[in-house]
């Protein structure tokens, strides 16, 4: 198959509504942790903190997550099938009706258009929008898979071909909802089965969009980028079947110690500490992937992104599961412990995985080199830092803040107010917006260099 | 291995090994009678608490508060009897929340005078200098829309009529507006001339957080 015939028009669009969608989502995010000190900048009814938080985890997990995955989904797909896109013109259709989602959604959340139910706040007329853009997007997959020219389908292809399946099935049964009128809607459930199946989405949205799909990234851009071939075939396997399957039983360890039915919470903490391992199989596979050629640490700038990616993977599905063990989730529950539980696995894994992909893709699409190493290198360590300080002043702050609403006076009395516990974080969300602030300036030079990497081979002629 | 190279059978094989945790925690469990056990004395929201309630939806505040009281000890010292299953058999959807940044409201009704609630509202600060939760006083702003009261309530289904629906509105107005209503001060401060003599959007929220856990507690007394 020639290159040229590749739809490449598809990755780059859904490459520049990531990068787009990723710095308007950061923006929001530094609003917010500055709120969280400082309630001042909560200058008009859409502009407060529980307006914006929703901003922030649409537009960044839908908005760059999503783009992300599309874009690296379309192009992994091409190459590993050996096969053009079977519909170029939807999958065009699926590109302007993404960012129309995205950018209406941002609008009714700040208008205050939200179903409450978390990474599932947008009301329904844009749950039906969703529906149909991935209905699009699987025909894709799915015509492009049927017409393939290379007969095995690599371990990529299982991944996204789960996500798709998955997230159909997730999407649709958590936003079935009545409607009242065009703005607003009742969820179908109530009560403790609301909950439960809120927390059954809210888990595995994010294991199949922050794990599989990028998981399929991993599993592809590693080798091709290092030019070493996978450890082991026979691990992808396992650690594929076993994640899919496991992961759709934990999502009550969200739910700990609530009125939810105590099976259900301890059938997901069993299942959760279970996960640790299909999800170290792919830490270790990409670990031995690496064996006898670490000097690519160094040599090779996209392997440490991919690297430190999998690793901050590792420790967050280490993490996971031992915050789901009910002893320590009655301390660590409702703290910032767990906000930076999930920053670790956005900032950290998904970020640094993304960030390779395309600094992996855009030169091979445009024919060009990269237009700055030294800059993707500064970019790998702002944002791996600005991750750090930001997460591990949050781990600090949720244990003293557990601490705190747990303390008693020897008379059994508690020692602390909740304002107590609240105004002594106030020093770690400084912290915290600081380490934001390098995170942002590193992921404006990334979208820097990406930018400038198209640019500069605009003015060259084809070379493909 | 054939699978691997058969997309469709692929994505079916995918889905099948998905849907055996989701039915069996899920799915099931959505029949039992645990999950959806009813009570006498949870009543549902009346149409102004409903309003109020999804003021708190539209607002985000369950971003910042939870709604439910966990069976620890020093949980229920700060807020009260732990959260029973049926107390929330009219909630849809459910509020429990994921993150304290303030404090759990699942027992917030009756802890405080409305007067308290309108100061607070309008200015947090001005209670708890050290408090970082938004100011809300442009909700005693906006006029209480009820045009949809009648219509949530039916889909609902918690069993008003009509006129009921409208009998709560007008008698929530009456008690909130009246000489004798013992916030009347607190209200007056927040709530703009024009919009004394009818509901506000604060005076919803406000009477959605007095519902809060009012029947459990209601319970408790008549022990």
């Amino acid at each position: 198959m020639k290159e040229s015939s590749y739809d490449y028009q598809i990755v780059r669009g859904f490459t520049f509504s990531a990068l787009f969608w990723l710095i308007i989502g950061l923006i929001v995010g530094l609003w917010i942790a500055f709120q969280m000190f400082n309630p001042v900048l909560n200058l008009t009814p859409w502009l407060s903190f529980g307006r914006l938080r929703v901003v922030h985890t649409n537009g960044l997990g839908l908005g760059f997550g999503l783009a992300g995955i599309f874009a690296s989904s379309y192009y992994i797909l091409q190459k590993l099938t050996r096969t053009p896109l079977v519909f170029p013109g939807l999958a065009r259709m699926h590109l302007y009706l993404f960012n129309a989602i995205i950018a209406l959604a941002v609008l009714s959340l700040f208008a205050g258009m939200n179903t409450s139910k978390e990474y599932a706040e947008l009301e329904w007329p844009l749950d039906i929008a969703v529906v149909v853009m991935w209905v699009i997007f699987a025909v894709n997959v799915f015509a492009t898979l049927i017409k393939r020219q290379e007969k095995q389908m690599y371990v990529s292809l299982w991944y996204i071909i789960a996500m798709t399946v998955t997230i159909a099935v997730l999407y649709i049964v958590n936003n079935l909802e009545v409607p009242v009128n065009l703005f607003k809607s009742y969820s179908l459930y109530e009560g403790v089965n609301d909950a439960n199946v809120q927390w059954w989405y809210g888990h595995n949205i994010v294991g199949f969009i922050f794990t599989v799909p990028i998981l399929a990234m991993f599993y592809y851009f590693l080798p091709v980028s290092t030019g070493l071939p996978l450890f082991s075939h026979r691990l992808s396997i396992i650690s594929f079947w076993s994640l899919i399957f496991a992961y759709l039983w934990t999502g009550a360890h969200h739910l700990m110690l609530t009125p939810v039915p105590e099976w259900i919470q301890t059938v997901a903490i069993a299942f959760s500490i279970f996960l640790i391992a299909p999800s170290w199989g792919s830490v270790v596979n990409g670990y031995y992937t690496l064996r006898g050629n670490w000097d690519q640490m160094r040599s090779n700038y996209l392997v440490k992104f991919f690297i430190v990616g999998i690793t901050f993977y590792g420790l967050q599905t280490i993490q996971g599961p031992t915050q789901g063990l009910r002893t320590l989730n009655s301390f660590f529950h409702f703290t910032d412990w767990v906000v930076g539980h999930v920053h670790m696995g956005t900032m950290g894994w998904v970020t640094m995985t993304i960030s390779a992909s395309f600094y992996y893709m855009i030169p091979k699409i445009t024919g060009t080199g990269l237009f700055s190493i030294r800059i993707a290198n500064l970019h790998f360590w702002l944002i791996l830092v600005g991750q750090l300080i930001w997460t591990v002043t949050m781990w600090i702050g949720g244990i003293q803040q557990g601490a705190m609403w747990k303390a008693t006076d020897p008379d059994g009395s508690l020692t602390y107010t909740f304002l107590d516990a609240l105004a002594s974080l106030y020093p770690y969300y400084k912290l915290r917006f600081a380490g934001g602030v390098v995170y942002l300036v590193g992921i404006i030079l990334f979208a820097w260099n990406i930018v400038m990497t198209i640019r500069t081979s605009k003015n060259q002629p084809l070379n493909q | 291995m054939g699978v691997y190279s058969k997309p469709v059978v692929f994505a079916i094989l995918s889905a099948v090994v998905i849907l055996i945790g989701t039915v069996v925690t899920v799915f099931i469990p959505m029949l039992m009678p645990s999950t959806q056990p009813v009570s006498d004395y949870i009543k549902p929201y009346t149409a102004v608490e409903l309003e109020g309630r999804d003021i708190y939806i539209r607002e985000g505040c369950n971003n910042c508060h939870t709604q439910t009281v966990r069976p620890l000890r020093t949980e229920v010292l700060r807020y009260g009897e732990y959260s029973k299953p049926e107390e929330f058999a009219y909630d849809r959807p459910f509020l429990w929340g994921s993150r304290r940044t303030g404090p759990d409201l699942n027992r917030v009704g009756g802890k405080y005078p409305d007067s308290w609630h309108y100061k607070h509202m309008q200015s947090p600060q001005s209670m708890f200098e050290k408090s970082n939760m938004p100011p809300y006083g442009w909700m005693a702003e906006n006029r209480l829309d009820t045009r949809y009261s009648k219509r949530k309530m039916a889909i609902l289904d918690y069993g008003y009529t009509e006129d009921e629906v409208e009998a709560q509105i007008e008698e929530y107005t009456v008690r909130v507006t009246s000489q004798s209503y013992d916030s009347k001060e607190a209200r007056d401060e927040v709530t703009p001339e024009k919009f004394r003599n009818e509901l506000t959007e604060m005076d919803a929220i406000i009477a959605y957080m007095q519902k809060l856990g009012r029947d459990v507690k209601n319970l408790e007394a008549g022990k």
